[in-house]
């Protein structure tokens, strides 16, 4: 059961960052929902590479003894390095959203999405 | 040399724009000509190397390249491997060209804009992304290589930051683009959390299809749609190709058409027969989940065809309307491959999975629509592009009497009118006469509606036709001037190969789109050329 609870704030954290996309008029909470998402993701990432009495994958800080079974005790590395590339990548994304978002203001004195209005209107 | 060339194309096709993106900025502190040439050269490079891995891959069959490696491949893969089957060769065919005529027609076009270092090395980025996404083997690295689209293309649609517009529709373009990126990683983590793979043809092997593999393809097939633009995740399209610059709307189509692709993998190869052989049971009835995939993309098709073609009618922005079409041309790609996959089915002595021959050309009706539609589209956003450069106005109520001013224009705009809407002899009516007479066979309905859109969408662009270039001179649009040589240049080449597919439709059909509706119609060559040596 407790090692479920990664999951279930994975779900939590997804649900919670929708919410906001999908519902906050706020332009800048949109983006703390995007964030979370991205947050939810990362984490589900990371817990898949857990295992029950895992640990780092690095192997200069084992012993000898261990070095032969490493493939086994260790976490896997790969998800490791697939959460370092989306976070990176998120963080270009967060900030060419922000800098969309000061230009937004600039022009228009709010960041309320309803006064922004669509094209249509 | 070329069969050096030809070995690391793939990998060459990369990392030509992607070293030229960052050179650009460098080159642009000498001269400014010289910057331009440097990145029509680089994109030139692109297209010759495209066309190369093209030409060898229509002839041999599948080419794999794996990065870092030499040798044979061994499993577990944990390299980053590009596979090039026929239909990544077609898209790669697209995903060049539209940047190289973009940027032809950006020489004159976008002359007068500052900040023109980083225009050119977002569109040098822009295309590295998309053809990455286009030739991966990889379901991680294709969540990169649409990130690095997606981050590109957003700033360059609010490249006229100026227009406050342009910013919100660039902000809704990136929300929806990093969602729907968001997603797809999710549904790479399930998939790898259940195989430890990240590369398609291993996943393809060993998918099980249990349960989880079905919310993966949900979120995959939900997200990837959502950045084709298809109804009702299609408001950011039409606002991201209006506010965008012409030479940018025309480049957006191809990475839109990258999502769409990615939807063809997704269903074709990484599901492929497991979408026949396995049953859903909905209450009493049993259905394969091949047909429930099906009837929602031809229902959603037939919902983007209707909604894009009705909205085009009442836009009074000429860009706008050109992007209303654009959806409404993506609904005809997705209700030619919806209808493909109804007719998948699976031999159960022999377990291969087969279409049937209306399925067949289907497929081939909307993968040769898939350039069509790029070139179409792409024209009319150009030639919409050079009405704005001339007069500095896109609404259609101020706008009139341009034939006068602008002859070429105006031809050209002719073309991309009777192509967009399915007239003999351009190459609209050649995919479209596919894609009806594959769907009247399924179901008569599908293809009526389609044919009912296309008449629709030949009235818009007349009515623009009309209100745009006919009817009488306008005092304040007297000065107008015909439009550079570049713009003429880029235009004119579009509108000679949309003749020449429209004069020549069999030739095409044979040589490009036929190798990649083969290779959609069966994974197991995709898979075996991975695993084979195994």
């Amino acid at each position: 059961m407790i090692y479920n609870f990664p999951y279930i704030a994975v779900v939590g954290l997804i649900i919670i960052g929708l919410y906001a996309v999908v519902f906050r008029r706020n332009l800048i909470k949109i983006v703390i929902g995007i964030t979370l998402i991205e947050s939810g993701v990362n984490l589900f990432l990371i817990t898949l590479a857990f295992r029950e009495d895992s640990i780092a994958p690095i192997f200069t800080g084992i012993s000898e003894q261990t070095a032969d079974k490493a493939p086994e005790i260790m976490s896997l590395p790969v998800p490791h390095a697939l959460t370092l590339t989306s976070i990176v990548i998120g963080v270009a994304v967060l900030a060419l959203m922000l800098s969309f978002i000061i230009h937004i203001y600039r022009h228009y004195k709010t960041l309320d999405a309803r006064k922004l209005g669509g094209d249509d209107q | 040399m070329m069969d050096y060339l030809l070995t690391h194309a793939p990998a060459l096709i990369i990392a030509v724009p992607l070293l030229g993106a960052f050179l650009t900025p460098l080159i642009s502190r000498i001269n400014d000509k010289l910057r331009n040439i440097f990145v029509i050269l680089t994109l030139g490079l692109t297209t010759f190397l495209v066309f190369l891995l093209a030409n060898d891959v229509f002839t041999n069959g599948i080419r794999t390249y794996v990065f870092g490696h030499a040798g044979d491949i061994t499993l577990p893969i944990v390299r980053i491997l590009f596979e090039i089957d026929g239909l990544n060769a077609f898209m790669a065919i697209i995903g060049c060209l539209l940047p190289l005529i973009a940027v032809i027609y950006s020489w004159s076009f976008i002359k007068e804009n500052t900040g023109l270092d980083k225009y050119y090395t977002l569109i040098l980025l822009m295309t590295a992304g998309m053809l990455g996404m286009m030739l991966t083997g990889d379901m991680f690295n294709f969540f990169v290589f649409l990130e690095i689209t997606s981050i590109s293309s957003a700033a360059l649609v609010a490249f006229w930051t100026n227009k406050g517009k342009a910013s919100v529709a660039a902000f809704k373009y990136i929300v929806i683009s990093a969602i729907g990126a968001l997603f797809v990683l999710f549904a790479v983590a399930i998939l790898y959390g259940q195989y430890n793979a990240l590369n398609m043809a291993v996943l393809a092997n060993n998918m099980s299809y249990s349960f989880l593999d079905k919310i993966a393809l949900v979120l995959l097939i939900a997200a990837l749609a959502m950045k084709s633009g298809i109804v009702p995740m299609h408001m950011w399209l039409p606002d991201a190709y209006g506010r965008a610059p012409s030479s940018i709307s025309i480049i957006l189509i191809g990475t839109t058409q990258a999502s769409l692709y990615g939807v063809l993998r997704v269903c074709f190869t990484l599901y492929g027969s497991n979408l026949t052989t396995q049953i859903n049971q909905i209450g009493e009835l049993l259905i394969s989940p091949a047909v429930l995939i099906a009837i929602l993309l031809i229902v959603l098709a037939l919902a983007t065809i209707l909604v894009g073609v009705l909205m085009a009618l009442k836009q009074t922005d000429l860009k706008r309307m050109i992007g209303y079409a654009a959806v409404a041309e993506i609904g005809f790609m997705v209700l030619a491959i919806g209808a493909a996959i109804s007719t998948f089915q699976t031999n159960a002595q022999t377990g291969i999975t087969t279409m049937s021959t209306t399925g067949m050309v289907a497929l081939k009706g909307g993968i040769f629509h898939i350039i069509n539609d790029a070139l179409d589209i792409g024209l009319l956003f150009l030639v919409a592009g050079a009405i704005y450069y001339a007069t500095k106005e896109t609404s259609l109520n101020k706008l009139g009497g341009l034939a006068r001013n602008m002859k070429y224009t105006t031809v050209l705009f002719l073309i991309g009118l009777f192509a967009v809407s399915g007239m003999p002899p351009m190459n609209g009516f050649a995919s479209k006469l596919l894609i009806y007479e594959s769907t009247y066979q399924i179901n008569p309905i599908l293809s009526i509606v389609a044919i009912l859109s296309s008449i629709l969408l030949l009235a818009v662009f007349v009515k623009v036709f009309h209100s745009v270039f006919l009817g009488p001179q306008q005092s304040s649009f007297k000065k107008v001037k015909e439009v550079p040589i570049s713009m003429l240049i880029a235009m004119g080449a579009i509108a000679c190969i949309i003749i020449i597919f429209g004069i020549f439709p069999d030739l095409i059909l044979t040589n490009i789109v036929n190798p990649a509706a083969q290779a959609l119609a069966s994974n197991t060559p995709y898979i075996t050329s991975v695993l084979g040596g195994i």
